[in-house]
């Protein structure tokens, strides 16, 4: 971004003080308020998380490389048919459309210990861009721990509770959703991975753990597939997810990722 | 009026029926009623309460306009055996303040408020005498300019270490959010918004944990800070209630005892709070005895939505839902009562002009129930509403005389993750309207040369703050 300044803009005398934090501190001003080149810098910032709101799965690039993991997937949709329906109507994006449940409901085979899915949610860019890095160091090491895999299910206008009615559906002990997080201005395509024991539709928030903020600058996929893998065992062996884990495992799981989408 | 409208009482249970030009309207009782006249917003179409059509939406405000505000005293939208905010209202009423417009309908009261006889001193000696319900059903025929005409009448006064709410003041809360709570951003965006002139109303950090020991470090950089350089405000740090109360016990320097509230029992249930939890913390609080101007020691914040968010609605449509938590804040004579209007995201409201209705109808029940009513002029990324939409409402809840609003870094909230009002938006306003801060912050502005007095804008150079850093 080129300089805009100009003598009309008076700088703050203090800007080594952003050096203690990302916030949009010491901008100076013109008059009272704000330099046109912050006010240019914010607004881009706002263009991407809205972009982010508004972009869609790649379904191609995903499938693609989901057959070079060898991983069985299929493309479900909910009952929310676009983005504004998805929007306002948070029951819709909870539950498959009529043609997504049936086809799974037929699906022959059932029983497995974890079901994976990935949902657009608020930034379908975030899964675009982490969820297969993810799936690389996840998959292997679930299965070298023994756990059967569930199809993958790839949900266009999910919400985080779709994840129980297909891990339901598929009669899995576990469902684990990876699900792009309500874009921030700071970062657009963060990626949030829930995980919910005995997954049944009716649960709440309560019932789930949660790893969020996995992204180029929050975390590293390294370390959500670790914390993933511990939730995983810790979950399977004790039989319960969310509130009661997390006292349990005694804060592994980080404040922050309290942040629900 | 040729329209034929009325509402039959049979017993208990209220039938409200009207024919507008040949089309028979009815309403299944008063919650259904004051749903249905709502103006338009996602939540009560999500709640499936909404007004099917725009003619049933005007015939559900004829009928409201027609109903005594007596009503609202024998029928309730919540039963009392199911919710203590009932009782409370129940409890709380006062009779005496409510006398002088006991025979109004909800439609003469609204013409009532926009008249002269209407002003500061009837309507602070009206504030016990009203409910949150016959607050929320007159506010649901009025539009935008009623609700800011009659706000702006209102005056509500409440002190700590300043005085907030004086006419012609308009406050800020200093709102220095960082990811992981560090000490050093903290205090970097505390100093940048005090030499901005923001912080009078509190400096209020929405710490990332609830963790205890975080937030009492915190409490002491806030109060370290304050004390070196003697500014007269409070600090608050926005912990659920419980902990609060557990740093208290500790010695920690609590100013303010903060707690997100609703509407309903069952909603604060789902935050962890009841009546008689608040009632412990306020105790403490006003124990600690921290206030030099004054002792309101609460700071509340609410929302549109959050009880229909917790599935606690019980069917209310969500701006009533919203009014009766102020019956709750105003038992506790709060310092500050802050409603985060964008917050919730666009299921609940869906774009900026939901969001400028919200939030002037929340400020007008507030005030008019006697609450020091600030905004969040706010909003998330998957809402449909940008900064233009902010600055609208921002000029709109100014003019209405609105207590306070945040004061955000660039208005980009890093911890959060959302956007509201910035240092610079609060000078925008106050310049435009001739506004200044709290009496105490302003003659401390003008000491520290931070602003010009005559001219209430800020000095060129300004730097005294900046040792502070070395810790």
């Amino acid at each position: 971004m080129g300089a805009l300044k100009n003598r009309f803009v008076k700088n703050d005398l203090y800007s080594d003080l952003k050096q203690f934090t990302q916030a949009r501190i010491a901008v100076g001003r013109a008059g009272c308020s704000m330099p046109l080149n912050e006010l240019l810098e914010f607004k881009m910032s706002h263009a991407h998380a809205r972009d982010a709101v508004y972009s869609e799965l790649d379904l191609q690039l995903i499938s693609n490389e989901l057959k070079v993991i060898d991983m069985e997937h299929y493309i479900l949709k909910s009952k929310a048919i676009n983005r504004s329906s998805y929007l306002s109507r948070p029951d819709w994006g909870r539950n498959l459309s009529d043609e997504s449940f049936q086809s799974l409901k037929i699906y022959p085979r059932k029983g497995y210990d974890v079901s994976l899915v990935l949902a657009d949610g608020l930034s379908a860019s975030a899964i675009n861009q982490h969820a297969l890095p993810l799936l690389h160091e996840l998959v292997p090491q679930l299965g070298e721990m023994g756990y059967t895999l569930a199809p993958l299910i790839l949900v266009q206008n999910g919400r985080v509770a779709i994840a129980d009615q297909i891990a339901s559906l598929l009669q899995a002990s576990l469902s684990i959703i990876f699900i792009g997080e309500r874009p921030g201005l700071t970062c657009p395509d963060s990626m949030g991975a829930y995980l919910t024991y005995d997954p049944k539709p009716g649960l709440t928030d309560e019932s789930r753990n949660c790893i969020s903020n996995i992204s180029v600058q929050g975390l590293d996929y390294i370390t959500a597939a670790e914390r993933i893998l511990y939730l995983v065992n810790e979950s399977m062996s004790r039989k319960l997810s969310g509130v009661l884990l997390k006292e349990i495992s005694g804060g592994q799981e980080k404040e922050e990722d309290k942040r629900l989408t | 009026m040729i329209n034929t409208i009325n509402y039959i009482r049979k017993s208990w249970n209220m039938a409200y029926k009207t024919s507008i030009r040949n089309i028979a309207y009815s309403f299944t009782d008063l919650k259904d009623l004051m749903a249905k006249a709502s103006p338009f917003r996602s939540g009560d179409a999500l709640a499936g309460l909404a007004a099917e059509t725009y003619h049933e939406r005007v015939a559900a405000q004829f009928v409201l306009a027609d109903l005594p505000l007596k009503v609202f005293l024998s029928e309730f939208v919540i039963p009392c055996e199911e919710d203590e905010i009932t009782r409370l209202i129940i409890d709380t009423h006062n009779k005496a303040a409510f006398g002088p417009i006991d025979y109004f309908t909800v439609g003469e009261f609204r013409d009532w408020l926009l008249s002269d006889e209407a002003d500061a001193y009837s309507l602070a000696a009206l504030a016990s005498g009203l409910t949150p319900e016959m607050v929320a059903a007159v506010s649901k025929v009025m539009r935008n300019q009623d609700l800011i005409a009659v706000a702006n009448k209102c005056e509500v006064i409440t002190a700590f270490r300043n005085t907030i709410g004086l006419k012609g003041r308009f406050s800020t809360r200093l709102q220095p959010n960082h990811p992981t709570d560090d000490p050093r951003g903290i205090a970097a965006s505390i100093i940048d918004g005090l030499l901005y002139g923001s912080g009078d109303a509190v400096i209020g950090i929405n710490p990332a944990t609830d963790n205890p020991e975080t937030v009492l470090k915190l409490l002491q950089l806030i109060d370290r800070l304050r004390q070196h350089y003697d500014i007269p405000t409070q600090s608050c740090v926005l912990t659920h209630l419980t902990t609060t109360l557990e740093l208290i016990r500790q010695d920690a320097p609590v100013d303010l005892a903060f707690q997100s509230i609703a509407g309903t029992e069952k909603a604060n249930s789902s935050f962890g709070v009841n009546i008689s939890l608040i009632e412990e913390a306020y105790q403490a609080t006003l124990e600690l005895n921290r206030g030099t101007e004054g002792n309101n020691v609460m700071y509340f914040e609410t929302g549109q939505g959050s009880c229909l968010s917790a599935n606690a609605h019980h069917g209310v449509d969500q701006q009533t839902c919203e009014a009766r938590a102020y019956a709750l804040a105003r038992k506790f004579k709060p310092l500050l009562v802050n409603s985060v209007v964008g917050f919730i995201g666009p299921e609940y409201l869906y774009d900026g002009k939901q969001i400028i209705r919200a939030a002037l109808e929340d400020h007008f029940c507030g005030k008019l129930l006697g609450l020091p009513m600030g905004v969040d002029i706010c909003y998330t990324n998957h809402a449909e509403a940008d900064q233009d939409d902010m600055d609208n409402l921002l000029t709109l809840l100014a003019v209405a005389g609105c207590t306070f609003i945040m004061g955000v870094p660039g208005a980009d909230d890093i911890m959060l993750n959302y956007q509201s009002t910035s240092f610079h938006d609060a000078l925008y306003i106050r310049k435009l309207l001739g506004l200044r801060p709290a009496p105490e912050f302003e003659d401390w502005l003008v000491k520290r040369g931070i602003f010009d007095r005559e001219t209430g804008v800020l000095q060129d150079k300004r730097k005294g703050l900046l040792n502070v850093m070395n810790f």
